[in-house]
């Protein structure tokens, strides 16, 4: 369980693939049923908006350990145009032309850990987790 | 890319589909599509969206359904989702996502119920 898997995300037949992946990925691990769609719902966020705004990207699963915890850790990046404010996307409710305003709070909310970096012009890289309990 | 089309079955006035594998966005908005046109060619008073063989529902099929909810609202038809699972209820909450628009019933025989009461009552209610 040690390897990453990677899923190179530029159609929309990607997004179901991901969220496939993170979720058998979820289940090796451990995870319940419950927990198994969370991180499943979160990685189909993540990787729509990898397709909307950046046309193409990826989304790397893998086992994640921190002493004695284990769980799952997702990274979805791309190079596209990056966000200007992210403290705006991360508003509950914000919505640009493209999106339906949950993206990226939902998936925050659906996880135990999430990290987003951002440049205008180069792309954006989240990371996340959640822990087995 | 592999189609995979949706039946949509007619009983007596209402229509009947269940959904039994992840859809991409773009079979997504296909059945959308078809279904509203089912609705119009058999003048159906109602539909029921089954969903439970559905393990993840994420934002963008939720706003389709309450999309497709509020749609054939507009041709008179009701939707009722039913066969929602644990998971999916829970998750979709945690996400933030309401669908106003959206009845829904335990399963397919209490949504035929509550589609029944629903179009009586509209009958009724229109005098």
């Amino acid at each position: 369980m040690a390897e990453s898997k990677v899923i190179t995300i530029s159609s929309d037949l990607d997004i179901v693939a991901a969220r496939m992946v993170a979720r058998d990925t979820a289940r090796a691990l451990g995870f319940g049923a419950i927990d198994q769609a969370r991180i499943a719902t979160a990685i189909s966020e993540l990787a729509r908006n990898i397709y909307l705004y950046a046309g193409e990207g990826s989304v790397t699963v893998k086992e994640a350990t921190n002493g004695l915890r284990r769980g799952i850790e997702v990274v979805c990046e791309d190079r596209g145009p990056g966000i200007k404010d992210i403290s705006l996307v991360m508003q509950d409710g914000y919505t640009s032309s493209k999106g339906m305003g949950m993206g990226l709070p939902g998936a925050k909310r659906l996880m135990d850990e999430f990290e987003i970096n951002s440049k205008v012009g180069i792309g954006t890289k989240v990371t996340c987790r959640k822990w087995a309990r | 890319m592999e189609i995979i089309r949706i039946p949509i079955l007619k009983i007596e006035d209402f229509l009947i589909a269940s959904i039994q594998t992840a859809l991409h966005d773009v079979q997504a908005m296909d059945f959308k599509d078809s279904l509203l046109q089912r609705i119009y060619e058999t003048k159906a008073k109602g539909v029921i969206l089954d969903l439970t063989a559905i393990d993840v529902l994420d934002s963008f099929v939720g706003r389709l359904i309450n999309d497709i909810s509020q749609m054939s609202n507009l041709m008179g038809a009701k939707v009722v989702i039913t066969g929602l699972q644990p998971a999916v209820a829970i998750t979709l909450v945690e996400l933030g996502l309401e669908l106003p628009q959206v009845l829904t019933a335990l399963n397919l025989e209490k949504g035929i119920a509550a589609l029944r009461r629903a179009t009586e009552l509209a009958v009724h209610g229109r005098v």
